[in-house]
């Protein structure tokens, strides 16, 4: 078989292959969209939290692990459970302590950055949780910490 | 191998009857890993508790327009509702939200009244909220549960839930809820917020959901009275199981007179007026 202009086929191949995935390869190379957030746990009172409770170990109301999986369906029933049963205090699965069942009054008492620890994986996933359209956010302290 | 009738039936009823089974007990499992099991979750222990929460309201006990503001700012403080007023100050019906407020007598208790009654007793303005009722006609005909009876029965709404369709407000006989038509979080054109010096500990709501109020459950749970009891002076709003017949409310419901708002809706309303209530009421 014989491939007529073969050069400048295969040359014009190369050419078009490297401008269609141009924005893939520079992002990977330049880029910062792609790279993914990793949401901080380092806030005062998490240190606080972990120093007077924990012998200084960081640890959320459940392994990290399912936490990443599945906030967003524990805070579903947490939603159900105060509401409609009045309980107030989730006794963790892992670690036997109980924490009170409030986004408020709870999760964001120690996750006291929502910019870092909400906002930027939701972003990066382009989920939209509705959470604070009507839930006060905790104020953003200054990022004094590099 | 050859099979007749009687065999193949045999073999094909167990089996299905094997794999529904199988079917159920994984699905069991499967529930059970995934959701919160009743043991991880408790009650508070300070949290208060009753069989049928009700409440007394004893106008005679408010002397001045300053013990009834005070109710209804500790109220509408404490659970960030927002004030939607017209730019000249004067309130705006459509879009207000009200958890508690006042209405004269003739507004209350339509049909209650005559025309040789006092004036004092025209007048008085009485204290008006969701009355809770027994058989709430906005839980019959919200279409996605998001307002429900709880056990102690508070009217309760998950603001979750709600889909902004109002029925429940065209269903409420007292005029108990109200509708967000503007975003509370927004800001009057005098630059006010709507909200002043939120409360951090209780969310806000959004636009295009109902609201009202819910007897404070929130604060049952931290084992504290309603904020509007505990603003209000000795005696004029009490808060108490009806269930318990050693309550304070009960023993006045039972040894005084008292009326309710429209009782002949079969709603079965539990908040109850005290008539000719006085000072050693």
């Amino acid at each position: 078989m014989k491939l007529y202009d073969g050069g400048k086929i295969i040359f014009g191949l190369v050419v078009f292959i490297a401008i269609a995935t141009f924005p893939f390869t520079f992002n990977m190379v330049m880029g910062k969209g792609a790279k993914a957030p990793e949401p901080k746990t380092d806030t005062p009172e998490i240190q606080k939290w972990a120093a007077e409770n924990n012998n200084g170990k960081k640890e959320c109301v459940e392994p990290r692990e399912f936490m990443r999986a599945e906030h967003m369906q524990l805070l579903n029933d947490w939603r159900d459970s105060v509401v409609r049963d009045y309980n107030r205090g989730y006794i963790s699965n892992a670690s036997h302590k109980r924490f009170n069942m409030s986004l408020q009054n709870g999760c964001m008492q120690c996750h006291s950055n929502k910019k870092k620890f909400c906002d930027e994986c939701h972003t990066y996933m382009s989920v939209k949780p509705y959470c604070w359209d009507c839930h006060i956010a905790p104020v953003e302290k200054e990022e004094t910490r590099s | 191998m050859s099979m007749d009738r009687r065999q193949f039936l045999k073999i094909a009823g167990i089996s299905s009857i094997l794999g529904l089974g199988a079917s159920v007990t994984s699905a069991a499992n499967l529930s059970l890993k995934q959701g919160l099991t009743p043991p991880q979750v408790e009650k508070n222990k300070e949290a208060l508790i009753a069989k049928r929460w009700a409440m007394v309201v004893d106008m005679s006990k408010f002397k001045t327009e300053e013990d009834v503001k005070k109710v209804v700012s500790a109220c509408h403080q404490s659970h960030n509702v927002p004030d939607f007023r017209n730019q000249d100050g004067s309130v705006n019906r459509k879009d207000e939200i009200k958890w508690i407020w006042q209405a004269p007598y003739e507004r209350a208790f339509p049909g209650q009244d005559n025309k040789y009654m006092s004036e004092h007793m025209k007048e008085m303005p009485f204290f008006v909220l969701c009355n809770h009722c027994d058989n709430p006609a906005c839980v019959r005909v919200c279409p996605t549960k998001a307002t429900f009876k709880l056990a102690d029965g508070i009217t309760m709404q998950d603001m979750h839930r709600c889909i902004g369709c109002r029925f429940c407000m065209a269903a409420c006989p007292y005029g108990a809820r109200s509708f967000n038509w503007r975003d509370p979080r927004g800001k009057n054109p005098n630059g006010e917020p709507f909200i002043k010096n939120e409360n951090k500990g209780y969310p806000m709501r959004t636009k295009g959901v109902v609201e009202k109020c819910t007897f404070c459950s929130e604060r049952l749970s931290e084992g504290k009275i309603p904020a509007c009891v505990e603003a209000a002076p000795q005696g004029g709003l009490l808060f108490g199981d009806m269930e318990d017949p050693n309550s304070a409310v009960r023993l006045i419901v039972t040894n005084k007179y008292t009326i309710r708002r429209k009782p002949d809706l079969g709603t079965g309303p539990a908040i109850y007026y005290l008539i000719g209530g006085g000072d050693h009421a």
